[in-house]
């Protein structure tokens, strides 16, 4: 990871086909000077604006001024408690587990599916017959939605399910694990789900960051005499920093935020053992109309989030995303 | 605008794939003699996994749950056609499928409008405020619907908004704005500026350039958005869960997990219902599946 992170970017921004050609800082400064007409360009901007306002920034604050009263959602909101939802959250060993639960699923996801979505996508990039369907059957799973791929999946595995016996079918005689029910096997099943519904994008973010590497190049590194791993190794990984970096981070945020596959499959259970900060805040601001309590657990999932994010982006994507986010 | 042709792009290697695999390999291409038989296998397995589940459904649907219960992994013997026949006779359905249909072509027609017309003057003009303006929309990557979702559903009661389809639009709209703008943006900025100075050169104001100049040139990335927009709408489960109340007349993906337990022990029945919600989104997305992983591409190295 070091070297891809100290060589990709700029190896990257003068060999791939970028597409922000350099020539479209020039035009941009042209329009500076040829300015004016603001009131077009804020009419342009301004319904956007008000509805991203109205229903993402404000919802945003208000959870943040419901998480410090004690209130039901319903009648005056005039309980004041300070922080006493917060602190009542992070002494709560349900919800610390249900945290534990989401940094688990993001070490995981880095760990296990990025590998191997790098690993399957240098293998299928290649001139393989049939590549547009192999590609548009490994996205089926991510395009379907969390209800139908965990509704599928509590159907496939119930004791002496499917999947049992297509166990048994390839050699699996003894006993098998109870799937969803057992608490010590349901997170790692709600993983390997996870880890279905969401590779193929990882596998199809790869590809597409294989096609911005130059052809020219290992076969260049081959006629040196390179290996087929040398050259994946030292020439296309770190050609594909820029992708690893931006799908880590949206696996990063995803895995923090996880809720519909987790209320469809388990609830959460058994015995709290896949509760995840966003299952266990809708459980309580929701089911039990606890509103305040369940923004506090909203603000610190959102807190949470942001701090990754923030260090993430300035310590990994800075140069990544430098055309995206600083020149704006 | 390597996104606009990264499609043509794949399509012209695709070709090239056929024709080149009857034709002798150079010896040192990546991946040589023995890679190829071994790509294939996993090729195969892993296509395998990732469609069986689906196959399950949908040909779940065709049996009976006895069958199902006898040999959970059977195929359809007879195959019978009762189940599915029984979901489009369903009013339930088709007034969730309605209600599905209205949602996401009305969030994927606001978000494609109101995201390029931000995306248009974010890329391509200079005015105060257009860095905090962008940063802003990007750091609503950062707020999950999660965040937000228990004071929507207290302000949108406040409004009387509750079991309205508008309830669910407005916020999908917003929460997909910003990826739709850090997709866009770079995608414009990439059209030349000297389309827009001959324009202007011929009289067109800014509107008029947008209109019949910039929006015919960004089609595809408007696609690209717009289906993304779409099959998240269309799979989009805690807003409509806690928005539109009686789940009986929700939208699909909340329909289908009422289904699942309001008839627990007809799982034929609930396996139909599961597959024929699942094949809309299936089906558009497959029609665009090029688009997206073009679209992608710009997105990811922008």
């Amino acid at each position: 990871m070091s070297l891809s992170t100290i060589n990709a970017g700029p190896a990257v921004s003068a060999a791939g086909p970028a597409p922000t050609p350099p020539r479209s800082s020039a035009p941009a400064r042209r329009r500076r000077q040829r300015s004016g007409g603001a009131l077009l360009i804020w009419a342009f901007a301004l319904p956007a604006l008000l509805v991203y306002t109205t229903f993402v920034l404000v919802p945003v604050a208000l959870a943040a001024v419901y998480s410090f009263f004690n209130w039901n959602g319903l009648g005056a909101l005039d309980r004041f408690i300070g922080v006493d939802n917060y602190a009542r959250a992070l002494q709560d060993p349900i919800f610390l587990g249900a945290m534990g639960n989401n940094f688990a699923i993001v070490g995981l996801s880095l760990v296990i599916q990025g590998p191997l979505a790098i690993g399957i996508a240098l293998l299928l990039n290649r001139n393989l017959r049939g590549r547009a369907l192999i590609r548009t059957l490994i996205f089926v799973p991510y395009v379907l939605s969390e209800v139908v791929a965990g509704l599928a999946f509590r159907l496939m595995l119930p004791p002496g399910g499917p999947v049992d016996s297509a166990l048994t079918a390839i050699g699996w005689s003894g006993e098998k694990p109870l799937w969803l029910a057992d608490p010590s096997v349901a997170f790692w099943t709600l993983f390997a789900v996870i880890t279905w519904k969401y590779l193929g994008f990882a596998i199809i973010l790869m590809l597409a960051g294989l096609q911005g590497v130059p052809e020219e190049l290992s076969e260049a590194a081959s006629i040196d005499g390179a290996t087929w791993w040398q050259t994946q190794r030292y020439i296309t990984l770190p050609l594909l920093g820029p992708t690893i970096r931006i799908w880590a981070f949206l696996s990063v945020i995803g895995s923090l935020q996880l809720f519909d596959m987790v209320w469809i499959l388990t609830g959460g259970g058994p015995l709290n053992a896949t509760e995840t900060m966003a299952t266990y805040m809708v459980e309580y601001g929701n089911g039990r109309s606890q509103v305040g309590y369940g923004s506090a657990v909203a603000v610190i999932l959102f807190v949470v989030s942001l701090v990754i994010a923030l260090v993430y982006q300035r310590i990994v994507l800075r140069r990544d995303l430098r055309g995206a986010i600083t020149r704006g | 605008m390597a996104t606009t042709t990264a499609p043509a792009r794949t399509a012209g290697a695709d070709r090239a794939t056929s024709r080149r695999a009857s034709a002798p390999r150079p010896p040192h291409r990546p991946g040589g003699r023995w890679g190829t038989p071994v790509a294939y296998i996993i090729a195969l397995v892993i296509c395998g996994i990732t469609v069986a589940p689906v196959i399950y459904v949908i040909l779940g649907g065709f049996r009976t749950t006895a069958q199902i219960n006898r040999d959970p992994g059977g195929f359809p013997d007879p195959w019978v056609f009762d189940k599915y026949g029984a979901v489009f006779q369903d009013p339930n359905f088709w007034t969730q499928f309605a209600n599905s249909t209205i949602v996401a072509v009305a969030t994927t027609a606001g978000v494609v409008l109101l995201g390029v017309m931000a995306a248009f003057v974010i890329a391509r003009y200079e005015f105060v405020g257009r860095t905090f303006l962008f940063s802003l929309f990007t750091a609503g990557l950062l707020f999950p619907l999660t965040v937000a979702v228990l004071p929507l559903f207290t302000m949108l009661r406040s409004f009387g908004l509750l079991g309205n389809l508008l309830a669910v639009i407005g916020p999908q709209i917003a929460f997909a704005l910003p990826t739709t703008i850090i997709i866009l943006v770079p995608f414009l900025r990439a059209i030349p500026a000297e389309l827009e100075d001959a324009a202007l050169i011929d009289g067109a104001g800014r509107f008029t350039f947008f209109w019949r100049v910039l929006l015919p040139l960004s089609w595809p990335g408007l696609i690209t958005v717009g289906v993304l927009a779409f099959v998240a709408s269309w799979n989009a489960y805690l807003l409509p869960l806690l928005l539109l109340g009686n789940p009986a007349t929700a939208t699909l993906p909340v329909g289908v997990q009422y289904f699942s337990t309001a008839y627990s022990q007809d799982t034929a029945g609930v396996l139909a219902f599961t597959s024929i919600a699942m094949l809309p989104a299936l089906l558009f997305f497959t029609l665009a599946q090029r688009r997206i992983v073009g679209g992608l591409t710009g997105a990811v190295k922008g």
